[in-house]
């Protein structure tokens, strides 16, 4: 059967070109990879292979032909055998697009009205439903240790645990932790399981999400998440994305962790909340504890968990000591937000560092008579939007509290949540408070103006209290 | 910049490769990989015909003209060696032993792809065969082999890694970051640097301060070596001494893969800035199949005729891929939200 050749698209997009020259006329005999022809858009030349063999037998479009559609039949190729009186049977050489293009929707004056919000074909993007904490039996002994002793521990239970779990920074293993959070990890596990790197986030971040994807459970600790930014590439196009693009073959169970946020007097490059960089990334968790025993329960929770996890720790709260279940092994959903104090006249969402402005400005408010609901969100990603929702239906009232910047932060999406699921429900609109949109300055007085404070948390919600 | 485009066109010679005598082949040596190359460039000519016709979307960065390396590469592994390139990779797939029909599929974006239709010509896997991906940023999956290797380092097993970038990738960073971990731990992980001469556009006289890239390791003290990657029978041998280093806990190596992309870029690329007679030269006189072709009837490994007909079974089989991959339904819609988390 003679085989016609197609005008070929240069690319997705072209539709049309121009048939600028023939290098072979009719009965040339013409081999696989001989170039036959050159076509040319407003954008490049091409030249076109032939991926068949035989005889040109006959030349439909002569060169020199402008805008040629894209498939139209150009040429056609006449196998060993075969002579030009068989050229009208020739067939396209392979199928034809087996799918037609979405027939796109007729605009009717009936379809437009009944459509008052814009409605997307795609399916309905899955619900998340968070398990609850686990109950803690009575008579639990609670131990005080700050957060920086329940990280430790809960890595070294998950090491325990299992023999694939490993950790890996700059200075986690002689010299304990640039901020001694693997302190002793080293002396229980030895340098084959915590392993000081060279100074290459890069480097190191890509190397774990390949030990990851090879079935390993990498603990990478960045010394900040600062430094994280140099790996960046890595923990979103290598780490999170891999599972989906393999079509769920290949699981990255990896937790990439460390202080994130403002630390104190470090300046603008040491100082940075990326909160909301991480929570905008499909494939990835994003957990942010703010006391010791959720730092715990969650980062074992991280360590199992299959997926790429963003364990973002604060440097400031490390030292904060605070009640953690003696328990075999304590762990705690990812994904469900915790309320820190209950309240009936606003909702306080905060998380991390937030919650130490959040709590100090509920116990002012109360002063004031203003019982405020702090809800400690605890997983930035998958957020628990049922459980700010229920509160905002109960208080009528909302403030976040981030130490990141304002713009396209988890402020302005909890506020977006809250105006699509609640919006009947406000009595105010939602209120932020948030870092200043500058760099972290270093001067102390600077410093502090550009941070969140409990005084801007109590005037947001008594503006949202009309108060 | 004249005077480097100048240079860049002096080299254009055929690859010199290693000086060391290249090591026959065998019968079945010879013919396996002459099948398994000319399945690839098959292959790959029938992707660029698709890719034509629309059936296949995106970029689309084909492999004709470096058959050799991924096959001669893969005659030196054993089973449980990883393998992991950049978003040049159909013809490594193709070599790990992937399904012709799979791979099609996943270019057309379809549902029995390897990755379900959602990954892509530059995203596919395949934890089977040992295939890692299949990686679109450039440079990227250097860090991600040198991961692997780690991993078998940790399991105390044998296994190497065999990471493959290009001579775009060798100027990047994170490549460096990753060597000194690789020697510095001595991980079994062999660096194959497939120099085809041209990152995208620019030669390698134009981005590259050192162009032996085989030397691109001294200073990390990790063996480099070039090879005539056209010559299938020199890559297997440089893999074959290349992965005994590995195993054997001397850390990693690497290889420089003299070789020559025939094509574009990408399907968008018209490739000019090199001329035709500089592809041709290589097309005509260092041709990895035409080579190994006349090899096999020099030797009387096999008459015409039989070349004739593994030739018609390889195109028999490409075909049989496209035919499948052209047919094969879309994903479903409800895959949308599907393999984001496990």
């Amino acid at each position: 059967m003679p085989i016609e050749v197609l005008m070929p698209a240069l690319s997705p997009t072209m539709e049309k070109g121009n048939l600028a020259k023939w290098l072979k006329k009719e009965g040339d005999s013409i081999k696989s990879g001989d170039i036959i022809a050159e076509i040319e858009t407003d954008k490049a030349t091409m030249e076109v292979e032939a991926a068949d063999e035989g005889t040109l037998g006959k030349i439909l479009v002569p060169e020199g032909t402008n805008d040629v559609a894209v498939n139209t039949p150009i040429a056609v190729i006449l196998s060993d055998g075969e002579d030009k009186s068989s050229i009208n049977n020739a067939k396209p050489a392979p199928q034809q697009k087996a799918s037609a293009p979405p027939a796109k929707p007729e605009k009717t004056q009936a379809n437009i009205q009944e459509a008052p919000a814009p409605k997307s074909q795609a399916p309905e993007a899955p619900q998340i439903h968070a398990a609850a904490d686990p109950d803690i039996p009575a008579g639990t002994e609670m131990v005080s240790m700050t957060m920086r002793e329940a990280l430790r521990d809960a890595m070294a239970e998950e090491m325990r645990r299992d023999g694939d779990v490993f950790v890996m920074g700059e200075e986690v293993a002689e010299y304990q932790g640039a901020y001694k959070v693997t302190q002793g990890l080293l002396q229980e596990f030895g340098p084959k399981r915590v392993i000081d790197t060279p100074i290459t986030e890069h480097g190191f971040a890509g190397l774990g999400v390949g030990a990851a994807l090879s079935g390993l459970k990498p603990i990478v600790e960045f010394m900040t998440f600062n430094f994280a930014m140099q790996a960046i590439d890595q923990i979103v196009n290598s780490a999170a994305k891999t599972l989906y693009m393999s079509g769920g073959q290949m699981t990255c169970s990896i937790v990439f962790r460390g202080p994130n946020g403002v630390a104190s007097r470090v300046g603008a490059q040491h100082s940075q909340d990326y909160s909301s960089w991480y929570s905008h990334i499909p494939g990835l968790r994003v957990i942010a504890p703010s006391n010791a025993a959720d730092a715990k329960g969650l980062l074992k929770a991280a360590i199992r968990d299959p997926n790429p996890v963003i364990f973002l720790e604060n440097e400031i709260l490390y030292g904060h000591s605070s009640p953690v279940p003696k328990l075999d092994d304590f762990i705690l959903p990812i994904g469900k937000a915790k309320i820190a104090r209950a309240g009936s006249d606003v909702t306080i969402v905060a998380w991390s560092m937030g919650m130490n402005y959040a709590l100090k400005a509920a116990e002012e408010l109360e002063k004031d008579g203003i019982e405020a609901e702090v809800i400690d969100l605890r997983t930035l990603k998958p957020m628990d939007t049922e459980t700010i929702i229920a509160s905002v239906q109960k208080t009528g009232r909302a403030v976040t509290i981030e130490e990141g910047w304002q713009q396209n932060g988890v402020g302005a999406e909890i506020a977006a949540r809250i105006m699509e699921q609640a919006f009947d429900y406000l009595d105010a609109p939602v209120a932020r408070v948030s870092g200043k949109e500058v760099p972290m300055p270093y001067a102390a007085n600077l410093e502090k103006l550009a941070l969140p404070s409990v005084a801007e948390v109590v005037a947001a919600a008594k503006a949202v209290c009309y108060r | 910049m004249a005077v480097a485009q100048k240079n860049s066109s002096d080299d254009a010679e055929a690859p010199a490769g290693a000086s060391a005598p290249v090591p026959d082949f065998s019968k079945d040596q010879d013919l396996a990989a002459y099948e398994r190359m000319l399945t690839i460039r098959r292959f790959e000519e029938k992707a660029g015909q698709m890719y034509g016709m629309g059936l296949i979307g995106g970029f689309c960065h084909l492999y004709i003209g470096q058959e050799a390396v991924v096959v001669g590469m893969q005659m030196a592994l054993k089973p449980g060696d990883q393998v992991i390139t950049g978003y040049r990779d159909h013809g490594h797939m193709i070599a790990c032993g992937m399904d012709p029909k799979g791979v099609m599929a996943e270019l057309t974006g379809r549902t029995h792809g390897y990755s379900k239709g959602k990954g892509g010509s530059m995203h596919m896997f395949s934890v089977d065969k040992g295939f890692f991906g299949g990686h679109g940023i450039v440079g990227a999956q250097v860090p991600l082999g040198t991961g692997l290797a780690f991993a078998n380092h940790y399991r105390g097993n044998d296994n190497i890694s065999v990471t493959y970038f290009g001579d775009g990738a060798a100027n990047q960073g994170q490549v460096y970051e990753s060597f000194n971990m690789a020697e510095l731990w001595k991980l079994p992980v062999i660096y194959v640097i497939e120099n085809n001469r041209y990152a995208m556009g620019t030669s390698i006289a134009r981005a590259s301060a050192e162009v032996n890239l085989s030397r691109r390791g001294l200073s990390f003290n990790i063996p480099g070596e070039q090879v005539d990657g056209m010559d299938v029978r020199a890559v297997k041998a440089a893999g074959k001494k290349a992965a005994d280093w590995c195993r054997t806990g001397k850390g990693p190596f690497i290889l420089e893969m003299l070789t020559y992309r025939y094509r574009g870029h990408s399907m968008s690329d018209p490739a000019k800035y090199r001329t035709r007679e500089e592809v041709d030269k290589v097309r005509t006189t260092h041709d990895p199949i035409d080579m190994a072709r006349h090899r096999i009837l020099d030797k009387k490994f096999a008459s015409e005729d039989a070349l004739k007909k593994i030739d018609a079974s390889v195109r028999d089989l490409v075909n049989q891929a496209a035919e499948y991959a052209t047919h094969d339904p879309e994903p479903d819609v409800s895959e949308l939200y599907t393999d984001i988390y496990r």
